[in-house]
């Protein structure tokens, strides 16, 4: 079995019917629902005093690194990683091992253009940053695409890798000393981004996320979510139906490039100062396990899935050397146990249908096959 | 011919040493039903498969509506308005039988990522539009009841008519079915015979492909019958039905013989 077969069946588990919460909360009536979404989101913009709540606290408690630290350098990034690499491998399909490539381009982009060669403003940069991953995205989708099979995993595990070489060999990158003084994002009211409160940066990250998602899901409810679900369902048949594959595997490719560098941006903005070593291979590997952990082609399983894989080894610190293994475990647990995630994908629920009449003026289908035969 | 729809000219395809077809040639005029039949291994599906551009001809063109298809992307044949079913079934499993309609009426839409992102009103007119369509081709093909479920959930029968409903929405002049009836009791197969001629009485052309001789003979204009290949007889079902050569590729007698 070559690894995208392997892929495929891992991804290609049937979807689930059952209902979840996110089923449940839309069935509700609207007050309650937008009440429930409310409240839901004022408590992840709270996250940092979490582990004040008797319980949540100890449950979610890191110990020796503060929590505020993990939930701001690790997961608002990963799960914004996690979610633009969903696009990718979840709703499209497609196997990619090189996501960090993108993530590197968008943090080097903010690096060269803040503090390397120009001294740029964070709010200008990122944009360009953005920008720049999504055009790398383009680039290496282009020739890759057309592809099937495990071209595509190879290419882009190759990709990743070239970044960082690069990166490691170019002097105008940093070389292996890499870039330092890279931009902050600019103070916004009381909002004062410096190194001795990270909170600014979690609200950032957060806001960032919330974006995200609000997008992500006009897409998904689209006819460019339909595509990319045809394509991964069976790319022969949706082609065969009128779906140009390769155009809306290109676009999978380069908003999942946008996204990854835009987590990119804010790593880098965060910590402002990177070096190659900060984009290995394993990340690579780290942001899938986050991805299929999650729930592969499920926006909520995505997010869920960065937080854990995130914050997952500074909760187990107290292992100490086999806190990796500790994590492994974890997953390996998950995935035995939840084979299709931690919020499998569903099908889709057609509220709509309950409520749906013919149109006043009933076109007979037949009408337009008249007209142009 | 003057008024035809789609020509298959001289069309040879081989795949290594075997030659799935050799000069075939017939046309299908604009309304008509054709029925293509054939034993198993005759080359039909392949025919399909050339035509929709699954494969490039070996030798041969493919015209369609005056001009030639050779060149064209899969997904552009079907916009030019040729959709087709496959032989075995080919949904969408995890998608509604709602989506797998919409996305074949995707086909005829614009909106990308752009207008998708903003909400464009184009987008939300094509959205209802799509969904009012794939509504009526479900109730057309009489399985609405189930249009919220997956397709994998779906009875058998159930897959088979989706897979013409999907076609059907792509919008297209030329509706290809490959053995539709496949796995039906005689009656259903008579039901869906009755569906494919209310289809055709809406201006659709049928090319259709199917084992049962004596079904398609009940609901075709003209046949074409593929033996090895190679077009043995092409005329009324009457003239068909009648042919030396037919009668001996299906009762398995030897060429030399017959
Ligand atoms: N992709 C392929 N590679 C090699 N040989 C093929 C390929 N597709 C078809 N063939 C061969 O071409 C011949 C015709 O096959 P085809 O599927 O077109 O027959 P058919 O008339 O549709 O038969 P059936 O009634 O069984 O569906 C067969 O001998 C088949 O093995
Ligand atoms: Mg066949």
């Amino acid at each position: 079995m070559s690894l995208s077969d392997a892929f495929k069946e891992l991804t290609s588990r049937p979807a689930r019917t059952v209902s979840g919460v996110g089923e449940r909360v839309g069935d509700m009536p609207r007050v309650a629902r937008w009440s429930l979404i409310a409240l839901f989101v004022v408590s992840l913009y709270l996250m940092p005093w979490w582990p004040e709540v008797p319980l949540l606290g100890w449950l979610v408690d890191t110990p020796g690194t503060s929590f505020e630290g993990v939930i701001t350098d690790k997961v608002v990034i990963y799960v914004l990683v996690a979610l633009g690499l969903n696009v990718v491998v979840g709703l499209a399909g497609l196997l990619d091992l090189g996501y960090v490539g993108f993530y590197a381009v968008g943090a080097y982009t903010l690096g060269v253009l803040s503090s390397q060669h120009a001294n740029l403003p964070w709010l200008l940069c990122v944009p360009i940053a953005v920008a720049v991953s999504m055009i790398s995205g383009v680039v290496l989708g282009t020739p890759t695409l057309r592809l099937r099979g495990d071209y595509l995993a190879i290419v882009t595990l190759g990709f990743g890798e070239i970044i960082r070489i690069s990166a490691n060999n170019a002097d105008w990158l940093g070389g292996s000393r890499g870039i330092s003084k890279i931009a902050k994002p600019p103070n916004i009211g009381p909002l004062k981004f410096g190194i001795l409160d990270a909170k600014p940066y979690f609200f950032l990250g957060l806001t960032i996320i919330i974006v995200v998602v609000f997008f992500l899901r006009r897409l998904e409810h689209s006819r460019v979510g339909r595509a990319w679900n045809a394509v991964r369902e069976d790319e022969d048949a949706a082609e065969l139906m009128g779906v140009n594959t390769f155009k809306f595997k290109l676009w999978a490719f380069a908003i999942g490039a946008a996204i990854g560098g835009l987590a990119g941006t804010l790593y880098a903005g965060k910590v402002r100062f990177i070096n190659p070593s900060n984009f290995p291979l394993q990340l690579s590997i780290l942001f899938l396990a986050a991805v299929v952990l999650g729930g592969t082609g499920n926006m909520w399983g995505a997010i869920l899935g960065g937080a854990v894989v995130a914050w997952m080894p500074e909760r187990f610190r107290n292992f100490a050397d086999k806190r990796v293994f500790v994590f492994g475990v974890a997953l390996v647990l998950v995935m035995v146990f939840r084979p299709q995630g931690l919020i499998p994908r569903k099908i889709r629920k057609e509220r709509w249908l309950a409520n749906w009449k013919p149109p006043q003026r009933t076109p007979q289908f037949g009408e337009t096959g008249t007209g142009r035969g | 011919m003057a008024d035809s729809l789609l020509s298959v000219d001289n069309l040879t395809m081989q795949f290594g040493g075997v030659t799935a077809l050799s000069e075939v040639t017939f046309d299908i005029a604009r309304g008509e039903i054709l029925g293509l039949i054939g034993p198993n291994g005759a080359g039909k599906t392949t025919c399909f498969n050339v035509i929709t551009g699954v494969y490039a001809a070996t030798h041969g063109t493919v015209t369609f509506d005056g001009k030639p298809l050779a060149g064209l992307k899969r997904f552009q044949i079907t916009k030019r308005g040729i959709a087709r079913t496959f032989q075995n079934i080919r949904l969408f499993p995890d998608m509604t039988a709602i989506e797998n309609v919409m996305v074949g009426a995707d086909a005829n839409h614009k909106t990308s990522v752009g207008g998708a992102l903003i909400g464009s009103p184009r987008h939300h007119r094509e959205e209802r539009e799509g969904r009012d369509m794939a509504m009526e081709l479900l109730t057309f093909m009489g399985i609405a009841d189930r249009a919220g479920e997956a397709a994998r959930n779906l009875p058998y029968g159930y897959q088979r008519r989706l897979e013409i409903a999907r076609a059907l929405a792509t919008n297209p002049r030329l509706l290809c079915l490959d053995e539709p009836a496949a796995g039906f009791t005689p009656a259903e197969k008579q039901e869906l015979m009755e569906l494919i001629r209310r289809i055709r009485a809406q201006g659709y052309t049928v090319l259709l492909i199917e084992h049962d001789v004596s079904l398609v003979m009940g609901v075709t204009d003209r046949i074409v019958v593929l033996d090895f290949g190679k077009i043995i007889a092409n005329g009324s079902p009457a003239e068909v039905r009648d042919n030396p050569d037919v009668i001996a590729a299906y009762l398995g007698v030897p060429d030399d013989a017959a």
